[in-house]
């Protein structure tokens, strides 16, 4: 569904993403690993146009590489963001519009919209609320809703689990689990490495900006440099 | 008594045109970081249409219609020539584009018209004076309160109840995220552009009725103004511009009308002051922009 070839990323002369060849298969879940600074955030941004990148990115058999964020989005690739970027000065409301502004019409807006409040009841009850008012896993539920309004094929999804509480770090990771088996693709970017491996069907691990290791989340979860470096065996 | 309520007339009759200017350059600046210098000759360029519509013979109306529009036209074409080219340039980059394209159409209307005024003259009830009860009062300072009343709420739904207008303060919040939900940034920035052209156009009509000219320059002194309103309101606020022009108009206006006769000439360094006082005692400006913005 997405390939990735000789992905390069860089911010100035800082070279975040080296050279990185990527395989995401239609309705699996990929896992990205590495530790802070390796560049997997740094990929999804590069493979959502955020920021300019290098290489060939093919979504579908469509090169997009190059393309601008709007049309990427346009054609079916959701990202959340690092730190859930949800917009404080809005409504929850005006949140999941905005999800679903240039993917359906009105009436259809309206009818998914519904569906995310039926499906996240939070969202129900602080619909006319500052979405900045929200907590943190709140904010995380209005996040991954609004990228859902767009109805994406692939989501990208950027450390969901950070700064939340354990519990609603089961909740988002079930979550994620539960958007797969309804046919979404996700390609994640995880520091928590056990849960990401335990959902995952393929994982990759980066280090400074190439691919160190990649392998079904079994293999990955069983090699060597996951043992050694994340699960401290 | 009389004198005042006919002062706080004129008070919101100007700060509502400085607040129109304000809303025009904070809309622009919230979302494109861009302070648009330029923003007096779109009021400029809604003069010369107003003059040249009058110079055919037709109605007024048309006359202010055409002025809108050509202001309209004259925002997003700067967006689109000038400012498009510049976008993620830094905040002096994109500002000495702002004073380059604002010196190019001076230049353009001295050169192509003629550097004196020309006379815009409207009907006479647009000028005359009527009285409200005991109080008598320009008809143009009632009629610009109004408009302005109507521009606000207007410019209000827009924001709130249209898509784009929506897409609008999410990118003056975080930009990029407003492009991952697949929304064009070229649509919002232009949109943005024409509302803020809009404004400026209105508070040309309301400027230029009471004067009766236009001139190449005659839209450097309000949107400095303007600019000095949206400091004071809190600079990328849309509130603190309608707050701060209401708070310069009645400054400016007050002081001319109760100063004693001697200290008169001394009231724009009195009202700068009192300018002065105030980010002294709020920064930030009156209203700031309340959301921290992700570089």
């Amino acid at each position: 569904m997405l390939e990735v070839a000789s992905l390069m990323v860089r911010y100035g002369a800082i070279e975040a993403v080296r050279g990185l060849d990527l395989d995401v298969a239609a309705g699996e879940i990929h896992a990205i690993l590495g530790a802070n600074g390796a560049g997997k955030s740094s990929t999804l941004v590069g493979i959502s146009g955020l920021v300019p990148s290098q290489g060939k990115i093919e979504f579908e058999g469509t090169d997009i590489s190059g393309l601008p964020p709007e049309t990427i989005a346009r054609m079916g690739i959701g990202l959340i963001p690092e730190g859930r970027r949800i917009f404080a000065s809005l409504t929850v409301a005006e949140n999941l519009l905005l999800g679903g502004a240039e993917h359906a019409s009105p009436v259809e807006r309206k009818k998914r919209a519904d569906e995310m409040r039926e499906r996240f009841p939070i969202l129900q009850e602080r619909s006319t609320q500052k979405a900045g008012l929200l907590s943190g896993g709140e904010q995380q539920m209005l996040a991954i809703a609004r990228a859902l309004m767009a109805r994406p094929r692939l989501l990208l999804m950027d450390e969901p689990s950070l700064g939340l509480a354990p519990q609603m770090v089961e909740t988002v990771f079930d979550l994620i689990v539960e958007l797969k088996s309804e046919g979404l693709t996700i390609l994640l970017v995880e520091q928590n490495v056990p849960m990401s491996l335990d959902i995952a069907d393929h994982a990759l691990v980066l280090a400074q900006g190439r691919a160190s290791y990649r392998g079904t989340a079994a293999e990955v979860a069983t090699s060597d440099v996951v043992q050694g470096a994340y699960l401290g065996h | 008594m009389d004198i005042f309520i006919q002062q706080t007339i004129n008070a919101l009759s100007l700060g509502g045109i400085y607040a129109l200017l304000a809303l025009g350059l904070a809309v622009v600046f919230s979302i494109v970081r861009l302070i648009n210098f330029a923003h007096g000759e779109v009021m400029t360029v809604t003069g010369y249409g107003m003059w040249f519509v009058l110079l055919l013979n037709l109605p007024v109306f048309v006359s202010i219609a055409v002025g809108i529009v050509s202001a309209i036209v004259i925002a997003m074409m700067m967006e689109r020539v000038a400012f498009r080219q510049m976008r993620g340039a830094d905040v002096t980059t994109l500002l000495i584009t702002s004073f380059a394209v604002s010196q190019i159409i001076q230049v353009l209307f001295q050169n192509g018209i003629s550097a004196r005024p020309v006379a815009v003259i409207l009907p006479d009830w647009l000028t005359a004076s009527i009285m409200i009860g005991p109080v008598r009062v320009g008809m143009a300072s009632v009629l610009s309160i109004l408009v302005v009343c109507v521009a606000l709420v207007g410019l209000r739904a827009i924001l709130t109840r249209s898509v784009t207008g929506i897409a609008m303060r999410a990118a003056s919040e975080d930009f990029a995220v407003v492009q991952l939900m697949g929304i064009s940034a070229n649509r919002v920035i232009a949109t943005a552009f024409a509302v803020s052209g809009a404004m400026a156009g209105i508070a040309a009509v309301l400027w230029v009725a009471p004067r009766g000219s236009v001139d190449p320059l005659m839209g450097a002194v309000p949107v400095l103004k303007a600019f000095i309103a949206t400091v004071v309101g809190g600079l990328g606020s849309l509130g603190g511009a309608v707050v701060g022009g209401f708070v310069l108009g009645a400054v400016e206006v007050y002081l001319q009308a109760f100063l004693p006769e001697a200290a008169l000439p001394y009231r724009d360094a009195i009202s700068l002051s009192i300018i002065v006082a105030i980010l002294v005692l709020k920064p930030d400006g009156l209203l700031p922009e309340r959301t921290s913005r992700r570089s």
